[in-house]
């Protein structure tokens, strides 16, 4: 799956990296926020800085060049970081809880999420774009469903690691994912990754069950 | 603009605006054939509030809006928002039905600017009524309807918005690296129950460009795409988008160019 989208993307770079080429409208779209966005009480404006990843990934519509997509991933795995004592299998009743949550980092001086409510951090927004509990109908379809994950695939120390890295930095393995880089970003915490992939990895998460 | 809205119609709304709080008993589909009523449309009483404001003289110059010129001439507002966004050379720029409100809050009635965008949306969470601002775009956007999207291309300004309003619509940024295109460029997407619509389709971005403004049954006011556009950001976890910024009105644009060719069909009705 992973070499097939690499050959499509490096085809597409050859078809299409000539117009990309011509038309690289970073500069007027960096002008465009620059005028479009005003600091002021509860903005946060390091919010609109691009790092090198998500420039590279707007510059191409998300089809970098698969020379750019390696030394991509490469970048964005070494950002990976692991909880204290490395136990990647948390705690997966509040992964669930996490998985739920779609609360908090909205800010703006027009309808910020309080901080008060934010007690056990803010929401991992899974359902948006994920199945997971199969008793949970309104689920997003943006990204797989992931409805019986640790039961098609198990609980080996590869495959836990494996979901830690996804959930953690999603472009350290798939360039210009559409999933947040959950971990890097800081929207979760080391631990808190670890507790989703317990409720996705563990035998006992409603989610592996029938 | 006289509409009587029917015992039949109040019936639906009433059902309309507890389906959200009822969603076990009542179908996805059966609560978007509610929306789809047109008769039960509280937009229409958002339009003729902003007719009455619209006709009002007001402001530090105490004058109406009547002589506002929205690309068809002053006073001219048959058709004017289905010729939206467009180049305006007293302003020089591409403005789209909010902006250009402004500017003539600004230009005839002698209205800040500043103070204006200070609060250009109603706040749900208090059951507030539509804004000023709102109303007016609903009422003068109702002008249009039945009318094919058709905003003009022949300006240097009007292509360049298309065309970087398209390159912003690709920009990831903030905590969630999301941009436009995380949602909004496949077919048959949703975000849990709520589909989203594909601006690279051409009847799934008409079917949306259509029907804006709209009335929004979960908010309980009419909405306007400023609105749409300052929402998406806010989930996003942007900064709060300015109204009738260069990047709302270039994506506005984008969006609007994408829809060419639909048939407004306005109000709205929409979660």
């Amino acid at each position: 799956m992973k070499n097939r989208t690499l050959i499509l993307s490096a085809l597409l770079a050859g078809a299409f990296g000539t117009v990309h080429a011509a038309e690289d409208l970073s500069a007027k779209v960096e002008k465009l926020v620059a005028s479009s966005f005003k600091p002021g009480e509860g903005q946060d404006m390091s919010r609109l800085v691009q790092d090198e990843t998500q420039k590279l990934c707007s510059k191409y519509r998300n089809n970098p060049p698969a020379k750019d997509a390696d030394a991509l991933n490469k970048r964005e795995r070494a950002t990976i970081k692991y909880p204290d004592g490395n136990k990647l299998m948390g705690d997966w009743k509040n992964g669930e809880k996490l998985a739920k949550g779609g609360f908090g980092m909205r800010i703006g001086a027009i309808e910020p999420d309080p901080t008060a409510k934010q007690k056990g951090g803010n929401g991992g927004n899974c359902y948006a774009c994920h199945a997971l509990d199969p008793k949970e109908v309104a689920a997003g379809n943006i990204g797989p469903s992931l409805t019986g994950y640790g039961a098609l695939r198990g609980a080996s120390d590869d495959i836990v690691t494996y979901t830690y890295d996804k959930l953690y930095n999603a472009q350290a393995t798939v360039a210009c994912s559409s999933m947040p880089r959950m971990g890097h970003n800081g929207i979760l915490t080391p631990q808190q990754v670890a507790d989703i992939t317990a409720y996705l990895v563990s035998p006992e998460s409603p989610l592996n069950q029938k | 603009m006289k509409r009587n809205l029917t015992v039949k119609g109040m019936a639906a709304l009433a059902l309309a605006l507890a389906a959200p709080v009822a969603m076990g008993e009542v179908s996805v589909e059966e609560y978007r054939a509610m929306l789809a009523d047109k008769d039960a449309n509280p937009g229409f009483l958002v339009i003729d509030q902003g007719e009455v404001l619209y006709k009002t003289k007001r402001g530090p110059k105490n004058a109406s809006l009547e002589k506002c010129d929205f690309g068809l001439g002053p006073g001219k507002l048959k058709g004017a928002y289905a010729q939206l966004p467009r180049y305006f050379k007293d302003t020089k720029r591409v403005q789209d039905i909010e902006s250009r409100l402004l500017t003539c809050t600004v230009t005839l009635q002698g209205f800040d600017e500043a103070e204006i965008k200070k609060k250009t949306f109603a706040d749900q969470r208090y059951n507030e009524t539509n804004t000023d601002i709102e109303m007016l775009a609903a009422y003068v956007a109702y002008q249009s309807n039945g009318m094919r999207i058709n905003p003009p291309l022949k300006h240097p300004a009007e292509k360049e918005a298309r065309k970087v309003g398209e390159a912003y619509f690709w920009n990831r940024h903030g905590p969630m690296d999301f941009s436009c295109a995380t949602c909004h460029a496949e077919d048959g997407k949703r975000v849990r129950l709520q589909n989203l619509v594909n601006v690279y389709n051409k009847k799934d971005i008409q079917a949306t460009m259509s029907t804006w403004p709209t009335y929004r049954v979960s908010h309980g006011v009419a909405r306007n795409m400023q609105h749409r556009m300052w929402d998406c950001h806010w989930q996003m976890r942007t900064p709060d988008i300015e109204f009738g910024s260069p990047a709302t009105t270039a994506l506005i644009s984008f969006l609007t160019h994408q829809a060419k060719g639909g048939t407004y069909d306005l109000p709205g009705m929409k979660r």
